[in-house]
């Protein structure tokens, strides 16, 4: 009885949860008369023309070029971050060094400061040395180790790799370096995916960064073109090519996600807790 | 001469040396910014020409600006509203998801999509058509017999569309809960059932207390991302209407880049990492326990 009870409230959620995205996809085939007065997400018909449609978009560039956009921003990003993060992770977790506390505490700050608030003055810092309107402000900070939440899963796993096997690969011979790239680093590798999962996840979905940097069209990331669209075509016109184009634009996160969805969900709650 | 207890060969610099791309990157993106916004919030600058120094102008001007007063009454209601209904929603889900039963990883695999697409683009649109007069909402309204509503019309429900997007999206917050509970040794459990412990009794008594700490993690990181809501509000109602859901995020962003009030929009941006930090603060003293993480 308790169990049918603790079912029924899951299913319910989860339709709360799924039926949204469920209607999205099925709303891009959907006449605007349709769309607003059937509430089932099933289509009476399905025509793909749509979705050529969308893909060519009305900003004067297909989503294909705006997928390249992205991808220029993603590929480095996630890399950066990755080998910065790790570097940074691995000098906290092992070593001991002078103002560790210090800059200990402005990693959590950093972690803790609102995007919005840091936004401005960045804005006003590329301004100055002239790269705006360029990739470099989206994708140059990841360098520097400065997402603080990367760097905090990353030192957690660090600290559940016993220490002696460190001490032995020293006795080996091995510096620090080689010790992390030989021996912890295949003990993270979970960890490592995970930093650049949520990498890929978050610069997809990165709009405030985009909106404030980039101004041509022509380098326009998905978010933007998608945000572009909408605002040119309006309400109440081709309802379902702008929906359409926001399925296309959601499926390198569902596609990413269901590959590493396994590997990933139980690794950053680890992290955390 | 402080001791670095360090393995043998490894100087005190080896450590600093391999966190030297976050000691660039704390001076760049975390100092720089922090500095340089308070200085700017004292000038009067347009982004064009060069600033003129004004003082505590800004800060002063923020007080009466009513404006300001509005947005920041909208962010903090925002909070109050989302932060205790987030940490409800996950943790009351997770405890569904932590009893044995069948078909556990489905459920956590589907609630935990829209927490990754979340802030997508897409999904504020998504959103946005789903809340229209005649959105899905409404026909959902109209099928249990109730009256449509104007959601973007009327300042009563407008936050509500922010707050159950925000909510749409708990899945993360529920797996870190999920993980702490796991980590519950059972006995306890079986020992509260042998003491004829109901399950209510043993949630409070068992349960609640040693999930404190995730709990207020949890609190923190929520906190902090509904204080700076910025996305959410700017791309499904534009903060509209009468302002009802005009929050401190978009006013910083309107002021820069709409009014070009560069020196007012950072003056703001400090005021909102200050109004972050001290809550943070309470929120620590309140529970009366710092934590005690540092490696």
């Amino acid at each position: 009885m308790k169990k049918i009870t603790i079912y029924i409230i899951l299913v319910l959620i989860a339709v709360f949860m799924l039926y949204p995205l469920l209607w999205l996809v099925g709303a891009s085939f959907k006449t605007n008369q349709e769309i607003y007065s059937s509430m089932w997400f099933m289509p009476m018909d399905f025509d793909f023309s749509v979705y050529f449609n969308a893909w060519k978009t009305n900003t004067g560039y297909s989503m294909g070029h705006y997928f390249i956009n992205t991808f220029t921003i993603i590929i480095p990003k996630t890399l950066f971050s990755v080998i910065s993060s790790v570097l940074t992770a691995y000098g906290f977790a092992r070593f001991d060094f002078p103002l560790k506390k210090f800059f200990f505490t402005l990693l959590m700050v950093g972690m803790f400061m609102p995007a919005i608030v840091t936004v401005m003055p960045m804005y006003m810092f590329w301004h100055e040395i002239g790269f705006l309107d360029t990739y470099v402000p989206l994708t140059m900070p990841s360098l520097f180790a400065c997402e603080g939440m990367f760097v905090f899963i990353l030192i957690q796993f660090f600290k559940g790799i016993p220490k002696e096997l460190d001490e032995a690969s020293r006795l080996d011979g091995c510096g620090s370096l080689h010790t992390l790239v030989y021996v912890l680093l295949p003990c993270i590798k979970p960890a490592v995916i995970s930093v650049a999962v949520f990498n890929f996840l978050w610069t997809m979905n990165d709009f405030i960064n985009p909106l404030i940097f980039i101004n041509s069209t022509e380098k326009y990331t998905l978010s933007l073109a998608l945000r572009t669209s909408v605002d040119s075509t309006g309400q109440g016109y081709e309802e379902c090519k702008i929906i359409a184009m926001s399925v296309i634009g959601l499926i390198p996160s569902v596609t990413v996600f269901a590959l590493a969805q396994k590997k990933f969900i139980g690794i950053t709650a680890g992290g955390l807790s | 001469m402080k001791k670095y207890n360090n393995p043998v060969g490894v100087s005190k610099f080896t450590g600093l040396l391999l966190i030297s791309p976050f000691i660039i990157g704390s001076i760049l993106f975390i100092i720089y910014p922090f500095v340089c916004s308070f200085v700017t919030g004292l000038t009067k600058y347009d982004g064009i020409h060069s600033p003129e120094f004004t003082g505590l102008k800004n800060y002063k001007n923020m007080l009466t600006n009513r404006h300001f007063i509005k947005a920041v009454g909208v962010t903090f209601k925002y909070t109050i509203i989302f932060v205790p209904l987030k940490l409800a929603v996950s943790l009351l889900t997770a405890l569904l998801l932590s009893t044995n039963i069948k078909g556990i990883g489905f459920f956590r695999t589907i609630f935990y999509i829209p927490s990754i697409l979340g802030s997508n683009l897409a999904i504020a649109i998504m959103w946005q058509y789903l809340f229209t007069r005649n959105g899905l909402a409404n026909q959902a309204l109209e099928l249990i017999g109730l009256d449509g509503v104007s959601w973007y019309g009327d300042d009563r429900y407008a936050l509500f569309i922010i707050i159950l997007l925000r909510l749409w999206e708990f899945g993360s917050t529920m797996i870190i809960f999920l993980t702490a509970l796991k980590e519950i040794p059972r006995e306890y459990y079986e020992a509260s059932k042998v003491d004829g412990c109901g399950s209510v009794r043993a949630f409070f008594s068992i349960t609640l207390p040693l999930l404190k700490n995730t709990l207020f993690v949890n609190a923190v990181l929520q906190t902090i991302s509904a204080l700076q809501e910025f996305s959410a509000p700017y791309m499904i109602t534009g903060g509209n209407p009468m302002k009802s859901t005009y929050t401190v995020g978009m006013l910083i962003y309107d002021e820069m880049f709409s009014y070009h009030n560069a020196g007012y929009a950072n003056a703001v941006s400090w005021v909102l990492f200050m109004i972050t930090a001290v809550v943070i603060c309470i929120m620590f003293r309140l529970t009366g326990r710092i934590r005690k993480d540092i490696p």
